[in-house]
Parts: C-alpha cells; sequence; structure tokens
C-alpha cells in the first residue's frame, strides 16, 4: 500500500507558491482581533508539486475504473465515459461562469440547460423538466416533494403513506421517510413483478405514492403497469418512476406514457457522465404538467418578453430550492453533449445494444447459473449461484474471485429479494469479447466452486490489499490520520 | 454508432445464441401501447468534431471570468487552482471509477477520501468527516437534520446572514418532517448577539443554532459566543464556514461548535455556474454515528496489511431503508479529491498565504472603495475576503457601468435583503491585482 500523504510530508517543502503581495500590508493585529486567529499549528501535506503528481498518480494506480475494465455493476450503467465530455466540460465558457452573474451573459449556459431539459422530457414523455437535484437519490427526495405539494395543493392533507415493491433501491424508502412519509412495502409476484392484489389492499386515501423502477432492479419490464397506474391514479395516489434504468428504453418506450407522473434521471448513468469515484452526478426530474407549478426554483426557460433565457425565481407555488444555485451544471453539460453527438437514433441504438449485451450474457451465463425470474430481460439481469449449500461457496466470493480474472464484480445481494443475488448490467459500450470473456471467467469460477472452494473463499489472491476485515473498521472506527 | 462496438456479423452471431431474429424482438415484452411508435424528437447525431465545433461555439457564447474582472463571491468564489489538480483528477482510473465498493481494487479512491477526511477533520479542528456531500447547502441541511435527531428536539434557530439559498434548501427539506425553524436577526453586519438580545431566542426546545462564519455579508461571527448560549441550553452549534479562511482563522471547533459544514468550492474548484461543488461535513466523535452520507475508515485484510473501506455503513438507506437518517447513497467524491490535493499542493503555508492575500486586497479595496464620493462602510465587523459597501447612486447603474468595462462588480444585496437597498456585497480574493483593484476603483468613479 501506498503511504498516507501526511506521512510522505517534511515540514518546509512546497508544491505552489503564490505571487508576491501586491497592495500595501497593513498589520493582520489591525484587520483580526487575535481571538478570531488560528492558534493551534494547521497539519496539512507538505511536499513539492511532483511529489504530490507521483502520489496520487500511484493511488490512481489502485483503483479499477471503465477505463481499465469491464465494469458490470447492475443498475449503475457503467457505460463508457466519453472523453470530449470531459473537454467540453472543462471549456472556460462552462467552467468559469459564476452562478450570479448577468443573466445576458450566459445566455449559452441558459439555452443549454434549457435544451436539456426538452431533451430529457422528450426521452422519458414528460412535461418540464428541472435539473437542480444533484444525484439520483437527491432527486428521489425532490420528486416525493413535489407529489406531496401537488396533494397539500388540492386540500388533500391525508396522504402521507408511499409505496415501494420489496425489490426497490435503498434510496426508495429513506427518501420517502425524509420527506416525512410512512412506508408501505408490497411483496412481489412469482415473475418479479408487482402483487397487484396486495397493491390494491395496500393503496387508499392516505395514498400519496408508488415509487416503482421499470425495468425493474431484476432487468424485467413491468408489463402490468397499466393496472398498476390504474390502481394507483383510482385511489388518488400519483406514480413515481426510479429512472435508473432507463438505460433500457430509450426511445422504445416512455414512463411519461405508461402513466407516470413523476420520473428521475441519473446523468451518470445513463447519459454516459462519470462517476467520479462516487459523485459527482447529477439527478434531473421530470414531471407531468400538473405538478410543473411546484418545481424547485429557479425554473430556466425561455422568456418570449426579454426575448431571452431566464432564471425565473417568481414561482409562487415551488417547493423550494433543493440545494444552491442550479444544479450540477458541469454534469449537464457532459450528459448534453453525449445527447448532441449520439442524437434521438443513437440513444435508441443504445438501448438497443445494452438489451442486446444483456440478453446475450444471460445467455451465455445460464448455462452456469441460476436464473431466478426468466427473460428476455432488459438492459439487466440477476442470476445466483448453483449449490452454494454443498459447495459452502457466496456470492460474495464469486464477486471476489472476479477480481483475480480481471473484471469488476457485479452487484451483488441485491435486489433483497432474491437470495445470494448477482446483479449484472452489461452495457452497450462493451464488445462482444469482453462479454466472451467474461461468461467464460464466470463459467470457471462456477467449476471452481466445486472443484476448489477455498480459491474462492480466500480470493482475491493478487490484489494490493486481501478481503479486508470490515467489522473492525465498524467497531473501532479510525476516519483520519493523527501523528 | 459512437461508442458501439457490434459489427454487423457480431450482432447476428449473438442474437443466434440468444434465440431471437432481431433486437427489436427483445422489446416485446414491453405491452404494444407503451411502444413508442415514432423517433425520439432529438436532433440528429453528430460527428464527434461537428458536436466539439458547436459546442466551442456554445460555451462562446457565455461571458466567462477570463474575460472578465470577478469582484463576486457570495457563494461561489474565484481562487486559482494550480495546474496539477486538474491533471490529476482527468485520470481515468480516478474520474470513471465507481463508489468504492469493492475495496480490493479501489484502495485509490478511498485512501484519497480518507487524506480528505484528515484535512477536513484539521481544517475544522473536528474529529471526524464523512467523504462529502452535494453542496454546502445540502450539507448545512444535513447538520441540521442530525442535530434535530442527536437532541430529540423539534426546533432549529438560523442566523439571517446564513446564505439564503442554504435558509432556502434547509426549508425545503425540513417542510416534510414538520421541524419548527426560526431566524436570528442582524444587526451591524453580524447575528444578533448577548447584547442585543440573543437570549430570548436560544430557548431549551432548540435542536442547534446554525451560524456562518465568515456570514453572508463577510463578517466574521463570535461563534463562540453562539456556542456558549446554546450549550448552556444543551443544544448544538452549527457552524457554516469557508474552509479556505481556516488558514488563518481559528478553527470552528476550537471555538466551540459541535457539527461544522460549508462548502470546499473555495478549495480552488470551478465556478462551473454553480456546480458540482463540495459539501463537506464533520462533527465531534460522539456523533459520528449520526454522520449521514459514506466514511472511509482503516483496518487491515487478514495478512495483516492496511487498507481502506467504507465503513459505519449500519447508519446508510442500502442496510437501514426507511430508518436511515438521511436517504444519500453517494458522495462528490471527484470533488473531494481535487480539495485535497490543492490543500496537498499549499499546504499550511500555502493556504495561509491565499488567506492573508484574501484579507488585505478585499480589505485595500474596501479602503480605496471608501475614499469615493457617495461610498461608505456601513459595518465595522472584521471580514475576511468579503465586504459591503453602501452607495448612494443606484448600484444597478454602478454595476452596469463596471460590467461594461469588463468587471463583474458587487452583488445588490436587496435581491436577498429588501432593507439593504443600495447595498453591495464585494468579493477579492488572491487573483485581483493591485492594477486590477485600482481600475475597479477608477471605472466605479466615473472614469475611465
Amino acid at each position: 500500500m501506498e503511504k498516507l500523504i501526511f506521512e510522505k510530508s517534511v515540514l518546509g517543502r512546497k508544491g505552489h507558491y503564490l505571487s508576491p503581495l501586491d497592495v500595501p500590508e497593513i498589520p493582520l493585529e489591525k484587520l483580526l482581533p487575535a481571538e478570531f486567529c488560528r492558534r493551534e499549528a494547521l497539519i496539512l501535506p507538505e511536499l513539492t508539486e511532483g511529489e504530490v503528481v507521483r502520489h496520487y498518480t500511484q493511488l490512481s494506480r489502485l483503483n479499477y475504473a471503465v477505463d481499465t475494465g469491464f465494469y458490470p455493476l447492475g443498475s449503475c450503467t457503467m457505460k463508457y465515459n466519453p472523453k470530449i465530455n470531459e473537454d467540453v466540460a472543462n471549456l472556460p465558457g462552462f467552467s468559469r461562469l459564476h452562478p450570479y452573474q448577468p443573466e445576458e451573459s450566459v445566455q449559452g449556459a441558459l439555452e443549454l440547460m434549457a435544451k436539456t431539459q426538452e431533451y430529457l422530457a422528450e426521452i422519458a414523455g414528460m412535461d418540464a423538466v428541472t435539473l437542480q437535484p444533484a444525484a439520483g437519490a437527491h432527486g428521489e427526495l425532490t420528486g416525493i416533494l413535489l407529489i406531496m405539494a401537488y396533494h397539500t395543493s388540492r386540500g388533500d392533507f391525508k396522504r402521507n403513506k408511499v409505496i415501494v415493491p420489496d425489490s426497490s433501491h435503498g434510496t426508495n424508502p429513506a427518501t420517502a421517510s425524509l420527506a416525512g412519509c410512512q412506508i408501505v412495502e408490497v411483496p412481489s409476484n412469482e415473475r418479479g413483478g408487482v402483487d397487484l392484489e396486495a397493491l390494491r389492499a395496500a393503496v387508499g386515501e392516505d395514498t400519496a405514492a408508488l415509487m416503482l423502477t421499470n425495468p425493474s432492479t431484476l432487468g424485467l419490464f413491468e408489463n402490468q403497469i397499466k393496472e398498476i397506474a390504474e390502481i394507483v391514479h383510482q385511489a388518488g395516489g400519483l406514480l413515481y418512476n426510479d429512472g435508473a434504468n432507463m438505460n433500457a428504453i430509450m426511445g422504445y418506450s416512455r414512463p411519461g406514457d405508461m402513466g407516470f407522473d413523476v420520473v428521475h434521471f441519473n446523468l451518470h448513468k445513463t447519459f454516459s457522465t462519470p462517476h467520479g469515484g462516487g459523485g459527482p452526478g447529477a439527478g434531473p426530474v421530470g414531471v407531468k404538467a400538473a405538478l410543473e407549478p411546484f418545481l424547485p426554483k429557479p425554473v430556466v426557460r425561455y422568456d418570449e418578453q426579454k426575448k431571452q433565457y431566464v432564471l425565473d425565481e417568481d414561482r409562487p407555488r415551488s417547493i423550494g430550492r433543493v440545494k444552491a444555485f442550479y444544479g450540477n451544471f458541469g454534469v449537464v453539460v457532459k450528459a448534453f453533449t453525449y445527447m448532441l453527438m449520439l442524437g434521438g437514433e443513437g440513444l435508441k441504438e443504445a438501448s438497443a445494444k445494452a438489451v442486446l449485451n444483456a440478453n446475450y450474457l444471460m445467455k451465455l451465463l445460464t448455462e452456469h447459473y441460476e436464473l431466478p425470474y426468466a427473460g428476455p430481460c432488459k438492459h439487466e439481469f440477476v442470476v445466483t449461484p448453483r449449490h452454494t449449500d454443498q459447495t459452502g461457496v457466496h456470492t460474495l466470493d464469486i464477486a471476489k474471485r472476479l477480481i483475480d480474472y480481471g473484471f469488476h464484480p457485479p452487484t451483488i445481494y441485491f435486489p433483497l429479494m432474491v437470495k445470494e443475488a448477482i446483479m449484472i448490467e452489461p452495457t452497450e459500450t462493451e464488445n462482444k469479447e469482453t462479454l466472451d470473456a467474461f461468461a467464460a471467467a464466470m463459467a470457471a469460477i462456477a467449476k471452481e466452486a466445486r472443484e476448489a472452494p477455498e480459491l474462492l473463499q480466500e480470493a482475491p489472491h493478487h490484489t494490493p490489499v486481501r478481503r479486508l476485515d470490515e467489522t473492525l473498521a465498524a467497531r473501532k472506527p479510525v476516519l483520519r490520520w493523527k501523528e | 454508432m459512437a461508442y458501439l462496438p457490434h459489427t454487423r456479423e457480431e450482432e447476428k452471431a449473438m442474437l443466434e445464441i440468444v434465440g431471437v431474429s432481431s433486437t427489436e424482438e427483445l422489446f416485446r415484452d414491453i405491452p404494444s401501447e407503451f411502444r413508442l411508435d415514432r423517433p425520439l424528437r432529438l436532433p440528429e447525431g453528430l460527428s464527434e468534431k461537428a458536436a466539439w465545433e458547436k459546442m466551442q461555439d456554445w460555451a462562446g457564447k457565455n461571458k466567462h471570468a477570463g474575460e472578465y474582472l470577478c469582484f463576486r463571491g457570495a457563494g461561489a468564489y474565484e481562487h486559482y487552482q494550480p495546474r496539477a489538480v486538474n491533471h490529476l483528477l482527468s485520470r481515468g482510473d480516478f474520474y470513471t471509477a465507481y463508489t468504492p465498493y469493492q475495496p480490493e481494487i479501489s484502495q485509490g479512491t478511498l485512501q484519497a477520501i480518507f487524506e480528505y477526511q484528515t484535512c477536513i477533520c484539521e481544517l475544522t479542528g473536528m474529529d471526524v468527516a464523512n467523504a462529502s456531500h452535494y453542496d454546502g447547502a445540502t450539507a448545512l441541511t444535513e447538520a441540521a437534520l442530525m442535530a434535530l435527531d442527536a437532541t430529540r428536539r423539534n426546533k432549529i434557530a438560523v442566523s439571517s446572514l446564513v446564505h439564503p439559498e442554504y435558509r432556502e434548501t434547509m426549508g425545503t427539506y425540513l417542510r416534510g418532517r414538520g421541524a419548527e425553524i426560526i431566524t436570528l436577526p442582524y444587526e451591524n453586519g453580524l447575528t444578533v448577539g448577548m447584547e442585543s438580545g440573543l437570549e430570548q431566542y436560544i430557548t431549551d426546545d432548540l435542536a442547534a443554532v446554525i451560524i456562518q462564519s465568515p456570514n453572508f455579508l463577510g463578517s466574521i461571527e463570535d461563534l463562540k459566543m453562539f456556542a456558549d448560549a446554546i450549550h448552556g441550553k444543551e443544544g448544538l452549534l452549527v457552524a457554516c464556514v469557508d474552509p479556505l479562511s481556516l488558514g488563518i482563522l481559528e478553527s470552528p471547533g476550537q471555538l466551540g461548535a459541535d457539527i461544522v459544514v460549508g462548502d470546499g468550492q473555495s478549495l480552488g474548484l470551478p465556478l462551473s455556474f454553480g456546480g458540482p461543488y463540495l459539501g463537506f461535513m464533520a462533527s465531534k466523535e460522539k456523533y459520528v454515528r449520526r454522520l449521514p452520507g459514506r466514511i472511509v475508515g482503516k483496518t487491515v485484510d487478514k495478512t495483516g496489511r492496511e487498507g481502506y473501506v467504507l465503513t459505519l455503513q449500519a447508519r446508510e438507506q442500502h442496510i437501514r431503508r426507511e430508518r436511515a437518517g438521511s436517504n444519500i447513497c453517494s458522495n462528490q467524491a471527484l470533488c473531494a479529491l481535487a480539495a485535497t490535493i490543492y490543500l496537498a499542493l499549499l499546504g499550511p503555508e500555502g493556504l495561509a498565504e491565499v488567506g492573508r492575500q484574501c484579507l488585505q486586497k478585499s480589505h485595500y479595496t474596501q479602503q480605496r472603495l471608501a475614499v469615493l464620493p457617495g461610498v461608505s462602510v456601513p459595518f465595522t465587523a472584521p471580514f475576511f475576503k468579503e465586504f459591503v459597501v453602501k452607495t448612494t447612486e443606484d448600484t444597478t447603474s454602478i454595476n452596469q457601468r463596471l460590467w461594461e468595462a469588463g468587471i463583474l462588480g458587487g452583488l445588490e444585496l436587496s435581491r436577498f435583503y429588501p432593507e439593504l437597498e443600495n447595498h453591495l456585497l464585494l468579493c477579492v480574493t488572491e487573483m485581483r491585482s493591485r492594477e486590477e483593484i485600482e481600475l475597479l476603483v477608477r471605472v466605479w468613479g466615473g472614469d475611465r
């Protein structure tokens, strides 16, 4: 392992030099009372630029990344991140705009945001979009707050329950709870879809919304969506679509047409912006017209009178802001560039190939793994290992062994309703050779599980660190370096 | 099609193995009434060259901070980012990695976050920090939620001089949960103090007092006074700070804060029209299990080698679902990395030097402006890099004059504080030279 940068620090080294102060200096004590001045020495690394660059370059080499290999994380859509996106976002005309500079000097930025809103609305079949939320979970919260604002604006104050299927992302119930709602979980049916009887029993005059991921976290299209929408709408509730799986259906089907009232997008999944090791992403939200008045402010729109794009703050029914300024603009620029390059046809082609890759890989894997829910799948699928009780090998072991074969493991133990779940999303940008090689590794691992299970249980073998003691980390937390 | 590898032959071979005759067949499970029967109404795709040219033109429709002199802050600051930062961020191993769920192949991101957490603890004087938040506004909001949970109280007092957009964000989040928010008034550029009736607001049902320092008007608040007042009622002090100021200003931890938040954009991150930025959050040790979001911890592998993992995950949404304290499931890892590299390059002395230059240059600018006819200094509290001037001339016409000369002047405070008509909030960082400051003064005074 690499030493911490603090451990490499040598008192007195510097990595950056400023221009000398060029205004007459006033003694510090005349500007700041002593009690406001830092007394304890500040410990930060002290190194040259070369040393800092070498340190972080070394750290970067300890990472697995989309640029280095196949990353089949289910529900995460780890597609290739085009390089042009980065260069565009770094153009000073985008990266060096102050959020409070005059509107007429940021017409390009506002037009880009308005166009992004328009394109996303078209892709999802929605009437209006806000770009303010910074991530998928942030979009979910915005969406549920919008739904609550819609209900209360109609004098309907008793709707405080949000229904989620047992296959939902953990953020769904956590979001609803953060918005002050109670959670009702409904089970899935034998096809992995929503159990309609359970849903009928769950809805009522206290139903605020149903949060649904379609295609589901099993990678299956919910073909009862019409009935589901009817049940929820008849009870007076609204339908929220977790758009994490939008990569399966662009140009093929639109949540708005299926009856969804609100949807969030993950620009860092479907629209190719990089994940950055955990962020920044962006989670725009699309809504039907009835919810438009409640969108977070300011709203970006073209003003016919002013003949220019504006940030409209005059939104009396808005739920308010969900963050400072206007969203993760730099991420929006990347997603916009992606849409511009692919066009409508290209986006549809991306979904087509994402689904083809998933079905192809699923077919290859079902020779050696169980498929708890039969396909055809959409952009992802879930398999489980065979004979875990006999081999003593579990999903975690398979995941870790994949690392030895040079692959990033899939999402594991999710969705919760499938025991030992391995959730695989290959994305459209992977070639057939990679899928074949991954399938071959999975086959070899299935064989090893029977013949040499310890190989899996001890995996990974060749990484800078082996399996780490997470219990120790949580029991005796060491969360920072100290001298 | 761009980025897609499939040749026609490969597609055919794959379809054969899947057992269908066309890719379209794989979409037959979508009921026909929900299948889109027309192309998406988006423009036709472009070649990379065409897209690059178009986006360059598009960027050119904006006027950026390289084309004007920025004297505006208000939560978004122009500081110098050493060139090495973006070179390191541009390494695909960093920016194309996912959240480090598989620690064996994510030690780079994990160790960088551990270093980031250490930097934040050092700057703020806190014991623990999380791996970051969306931005300062959401970090402040989550701190309020944390304080409500920790104290089991239902009321928050927030200074009227906390960034107005941060307060609005908190209001949006807290509405659902029905918590009460009271706003502390201000006078002379500072949140109301003991001598002007702070006590009446500090009641024993308060979960926390939230103070920003330097506050929205630029003044440095007496954090210790607020800490003493709220601790007397067993509530918490949440301090919202500019991390760049902490090279020279006392850490909020030393002054009694329990939770410290803020936006790390000032640590050399690009303005980027307001995002992505970097929310940071740190607290005293006793609240560690209430911190929202990702946290990285140190541990060992089975051979005894040290390494890093995401830890204390029992707090989080993927385990606790509706019982989680927050729904957050990401952080601003790449922005946190940028801030860490910035701090590593500057070191304690460099950060203090940036702070001193901000302090000196902003004071110099204030003094130079104050001698102009019609310009006065309404507040006398100490400030760091932002300050307020009051003018007899209409602020819009001053800013118009400056803008025409290529200068972005101060923020018109009446936008957020109607009572502060004809008040401008200016920001002067190490970026501005004396010559540029003199140009501001000349144009302001009506002399080109």
